[in-house]
């Protein structure tokens, strides 16, 4: 059989790198009067050809490509389809709320489709060193985004506070590949997979596991690495927001699953009962801390840092591939697309209603909303509910299939603190949705009557879907999932070539 | 007709939700919505009546099914392995669907002039919970089953928000917790069953646990966890606490149909059904509570001076009657008990919407303030007697018949000390609901009723209750029209608790079917 060329394993973040080139030429080659709306549209066209690269690669053998550095497999293609769906929805979302004026519009869909690059590249990088470099990639993108509403004061906060914590955690990744790379010589993750367990220096690998998690546990904004979540969620724009509370959290999963399941499935006894810690901690902390606030971004960002925490229970299942019951790589993947698709629907609609200088900061200012605009209000209702967890939405099924796969994991502890949790959690999601329902008072000036254009109407359309299809007929999609947790299982048939083991 | 048989449960689960996208479709133009809605609920209502007409008795087990896998969980094994769109009625259900059918109409009419803005909402939101309610009753599978318990939650959150009388939201967020949080613990049960068993199918699960060896120990976790989230939702004593909010702020269409049914059902079903063994144990906890609700509520409803909290009291005192009649474990008292529900269903129909009347005519729910209605309103008068009548248990009328069972079953299996406590609970029942007719419609006409013009029942409102009085009359003197196919159920699951559990002693002494199915 012919080797696949090493080009068609990156082909996805190829054309992503090109779209997001052309947009910044044409930005910068167009002249200084005209609209840079169409190049939203550019970006957009890119990131739907990516998305197609990448259910094209499930046509390849799996395997690696570049000696050894990059994987494709029906795991990275499972996310690879997950994130460019949601860096669409984000592009689609941009294009009808970005002020028209705005002179940095080209710029702004540039960072968008480059943050996608390091994204997808973190989901397929097997080389820790490209991890890194992927991880630094889509980070900065997001740094910058956080910050593009520079003429407010918490917009340059946020991002500046982004950027030294995210730098801080950035580094720990980096110690902690330093300190792997020390104790095994290499940098390969099968290689350490095969090394790990006859590695001579065992607690230089616990520590540098243990820096790496705290790298990758603060991407996800897992409780105790949470706090930048809310101050950064609530500077930065909504359609930024619903991006980056979404992909690059995907993305960090994905590598998370990677390295424990498959870098180092040996020390299992050890990475469980801290992923469930932390699960514990991020479900706990971020709904108490969520029933106390006013302000709907700020709630929301708490919110995400609870559905790390459930997301992290199916980390307690098992890594054996027998359906959902048990299998904990599979239930990881499907909550991250569950809670994608309905993040990303929330915040669309928070945008859209709110607008690009929010008008609408607070819960309360939320009243009425199904009065004013009854397709906004009852959209806002339904992503809520789906976030409680109400049946026939993704936000049950995901939490079904995690919580059932740490049942099957035999953490029926976890599960009932995760359940109390998600009781916990409706009461403040509720509080939107009845504010959402309750008639307008006259006190509160109403804010005009949002638009729907076609590019939202688009992105909420995609959201909705998502959302409804992965409550109703999941079956294709946990089946993708699951296909993606069997190929992260052992390394892939074809020879690595290492570089290390020679050494050794 | 078989082809009607297999997708019958399909059509009734899908009419109320087609209904409810027309609804919403459809412009929001004087009663248009109200019109398509009430469409939709007497199609339904025709469609449940097509059950009891083809059902068999004497057959045994579930008709009507359905079963057809819906989502896959795990890919290596076909049998089982997945969630099953399953869906069956057998003789305990029955009844309950076609109740859920004729309520809903009753509903609508109650809810005609009541709801004068957002009717689209009203309305759509009104018929996904008819949906929802159905799911409960026919699901054979948990994960189905628990998919629409939780459902009916969200449409009766959100209309006790925006319909609330005082402060809806605060009654809303009460009702949605207090019933929510429970079901975590029925969630985690479900899940733990699954990772043992691989099954979320009530039957397969069934004879499982009937026949596996499951540690006892975990078992009873399991089974409390399902209890407990029945046992808020009845409510039992002293789980009640959302039950008066929520009576007093809930739109009557709504109230008459969110306390009992759901959870009551769902304890014979999938707890006793279940968990039979378990279930023996904790018995006679319930019924200790059971009692205590029933003296409890009753004592309450006697000193309320705002008739929603006093409807509401009532309700926990006739449904922890119910509850006694369940965990008596006897198959006298679970006949009484499914009945209890068809007749509390009919009755708090029919006075809930009375009361709905006359707080629309009156803005008030002070019973003190009222007096002397009965000349001006001699209709609502006469219906609120029969109502309270049949409520009460007076013979030849729907209440005496279930609370005559249940009491019975109480007396010869269980305790004669709890009966006699039950029937003191009873006498209080009629005292305050006696009572409040009195306060209501007879002594000198006080200040409010003078204030408004006579104006009594309209043609609408007749059209509904001339039949629920004819039912109440129906149910109380021609009982066997619908204890058969009751009897039919109780019997099979009461033989298959038997066979599990090893019941002493499970009896039938009324013998009114002698096929010898239940004759032991």
């Amino acid at each position: 059989m012919n080797p696949v060329p090493d080009i068609f394993r990156i082909l996805p973040e190829v054309i992503l790198t090109l779209s997001g080139v052309a947009v910044m030429l044409l930005d910068a080659s167009l002249p200084p009067r005209w609209a840079r709306r169409g190049l939203g549209w550019v970006a957009a066209i890119g990131t739907t050809l990516a998305l197609w690269a990448s259910l094209w690669q499930l046509s390849l053998p799996e395997g690696t490509g570049f000696s050894g550095t990059v994987e494709t497999s029906a795991f990275t293609v499972f996310f690879h389809v997950l994130i460019c769906g949601i860096v669409l929805v984000a592009l689609l979302l941009s294009l009808d709320t970005l002020p028209e004026k705005s002179h940095h519009q080209g710029e702004f869909y540039a960072l968008i489709v480059f943050g996608a690059v390091g994204m997808c590249l973190l989901t397929g990088a097997v080389e820790l060193l490209l991890v890194f470099i992927a991880l630094e990639i889509s980070s900065i993108a997001t740094y910058i985004l956080t910050g593009y509403r520079k003429e407010t004061a918490r917009g340059p906060e946020a991002a500046i506070k982004y950027f030294l914590l995210g730098s801080f955690a950035t580094g720990f990744l980096l110690y902690g590949i330093a300190l792997i790379f020390g104790a095994t010589g290499t940098t390969q993750i099968y290689e350490i997979a095969q090394l790990a367990p006859t590695a001579e220096n065992h607690s230089l690998i616990l520590a540098g596991m243990g820096l790496m998690l705290v790298g990758i546990l603060f991407k996800v904004s897992a409780a105790p690495f949470h706090v930048w979540t809310p101050d950064v969620y609530e500077g930065a724009p909504s359609p930024v927001v619903a991006l980056m509370s979404t992909a690059p959290k995907a993305a960090a999963f994905a590598l998370l699953l990677r390295v424990v399941y498959e870098m180092l499935p040996s020390l299992r006894p050890v990475w469980e009962p801290l992923l469930w810690v932390v699960a514990v901690l991020s479900m706990t902390v971020g709904n108490l801390a969520a029933l106390r606030q006013k302000n709907v971004k700020r709630m929301l960002a708490y919110s995400s840092i609870a559905h790390a925490g459930y997301l992290l229970a199916a980390f307690s299942g098992l890594a054996t591939t027998t359906g959902f019951s048990a299998s904990g790589i599979a239930a990881a993947s499907f909550y991250t697309a569950a809670y994608a698709a309905m993040n990303v629907g929330i915040f669309a609609v928070i945008t859209v209603a709110s607008g690009y200088d929010e008008k609408l900061p607070l819960i309360d200012d939320f009243r009425g909303l199904i009065y004013r605009s009854p397709l906004l209000g009852s959209l806002l209702i339904f992503f809520l509910a789906s976030l409680v967890g109400i049946p026939f939405t993704g936000g049950f099924l995901g939490k079904l299939t995690s919580f059932s796969a740490a049942v099957g994991g035999g953490a029926i502890w976890l599960v009932i603190i995760g359940l109390l949790n998600s009781g916990l959690a409706a009461a403040y999601y509720l509080r939107l949705a009845l504010v959402a329902a309750q008639r307008p008072d006259g006190e509160r000036p109403v804010a005009a009557r949002p638009q729907v254009g076609v590019a939202v109407g688009a992105a909420l359309l995609l959201a909705v879907a998502a959302t409804l299809v992965l409550g109703f007929v999941p079956t294709g999609v946990l089946r993708a999932a699951d296909a993606g947790a069997q190929t992260l299982q052992a390394p892939p048939a074809e020879t690595v070539p290492g570089i290390a083991l020679e050494q050794r | 007709m078989m082809a009607i048989d297999h997708s019958i449960l399909t059509l009734i689960l899908m009419v109320p939700l087609a209904g409810a996208v027309l609804v919403m479709l459809m412009p929001d133009r004087g009663k248009l919505p109200n019109w398509i809605a009430l469409a939709t609920a007497l199609a339904t209502f025709g469609l449940t009546l097509h059950l009891p007409a083809h059902f068999v008795t004497g057959q045994g087990g579930f008709q009507f099914e359905v079963s057809r896998l819906w989502i896959e969980l795990s890919p290596d094994s076909a049998a089982s392995g997945g969630i099953f769109y399953h869906v069956g009625v057998d003789g305990l259900s029955l009844w309950l669907v076609v109740l859920v059918g004729l309520l809903a109409p009753v509903g609508i009419v109650a809810s005609w002039n009541t709801i004068q803005s957002r009717r689209k909402v009203f309305f759509a939101l009104f018929l996904v919970q008819q949906t929802a309610m159905f799911g409960v009753f026919v699901s054979l599978d948990l994960i189905l089953y628990y998919g629409f318990w939780e459902l009916s939650l969200v449409p009766m959150a959100i209309l006790i928000a925006m319909y609330g009388r005082k402060d809806g939201p605060r009654a809303a967020l009460k009702f949605f917790l207090f019933t929510f949080i429970p079901s975590a613990p029925l969630l985690v049960a479900i899940l733990w069953l699954y990772a043992r068993t691989g099954s979320f199918d009530y039957r397969t699960l069934q004879t499982l646990i009937a026949h596996g060896n499951f540690p006892a120990y975990q078992m009873g976790w399991v089974a409390l966890a399902f209890l407990f989230a029945f046992a808020v939702k009845v409510p039992v004593f002293p789980l009640h606490g959302w039950l008066a909010d929520t009576f007093s702020e809930a739109p009557v269409a709504l109230a008459m149909v969110v306390a009992g049914k759901l959870g009551l059902y769902s304890m014979l079903r999938f707890h006793i059904g279940l968990f039979p063994m378990q279930a023996r144990v904790v018995a006679p906890v319930l019924v200790g509570l059971a009692v205590v609700g029933i003296l409890y509520g009753a004592c309450l409803a006697l000193v309320q001076r705002d008739f929603w909290r006093l409807m509401a009291f009532a309700a926990l005192s006739h449904l922890s009657l119910i509850t006694l009649g369940i965990y008596g474990l006897t198959l006298t008292g679970w006949e009484g008990a499914v009945y209890q529900i068809l007749n509390h269903g009919v009755v708090d129909g029919a006075l809930f919407l009375l009361l709905g009347l006359l707080y629309d005519r009156y803005r008030t729910s002070e019973i003190n303030t009222y007096g002397g209605l009965a000349a001006k309103l001699p209709r609502t008068a006469t219906f609120f007697v029969i109502a309270s009548l049949a409520m009460i248990g007076l013979p030849m009328l729907s209440g005496f018949v279930g609370e005559f069972l249940i009491l019975l079953g109480t007396f010869t299996g269980v305790s004669k000390g709890w009966a006699i406590a039950a029937t003191l609970g009873v006498i209080l029942g009629a005292a305050y609901m006696l009572w409040l007719v009195q306060r209501l419609f007879f002594g000198p006409e006080s200040a409010l009723a003078a204030s408004k013009p006579p104006g009594d029942l309209g043609a609408g409102q007749l059209a509904v209750l001339w039949p629920l009085a004819a039912l109440m009359l129906a149910m109380g003197v021609a009982p066997m029209l619908w204890l058969r196919q009751i009897e039919d159920g109780v019997h099979i699951s009461g033989t298959n608790a038997s066979r599990a559990a090893q019941f002493v002693p499970l009896q039938s002494v009324m013998p009114i079917v002698s096929n010898g199915e239940g004759q032991r």
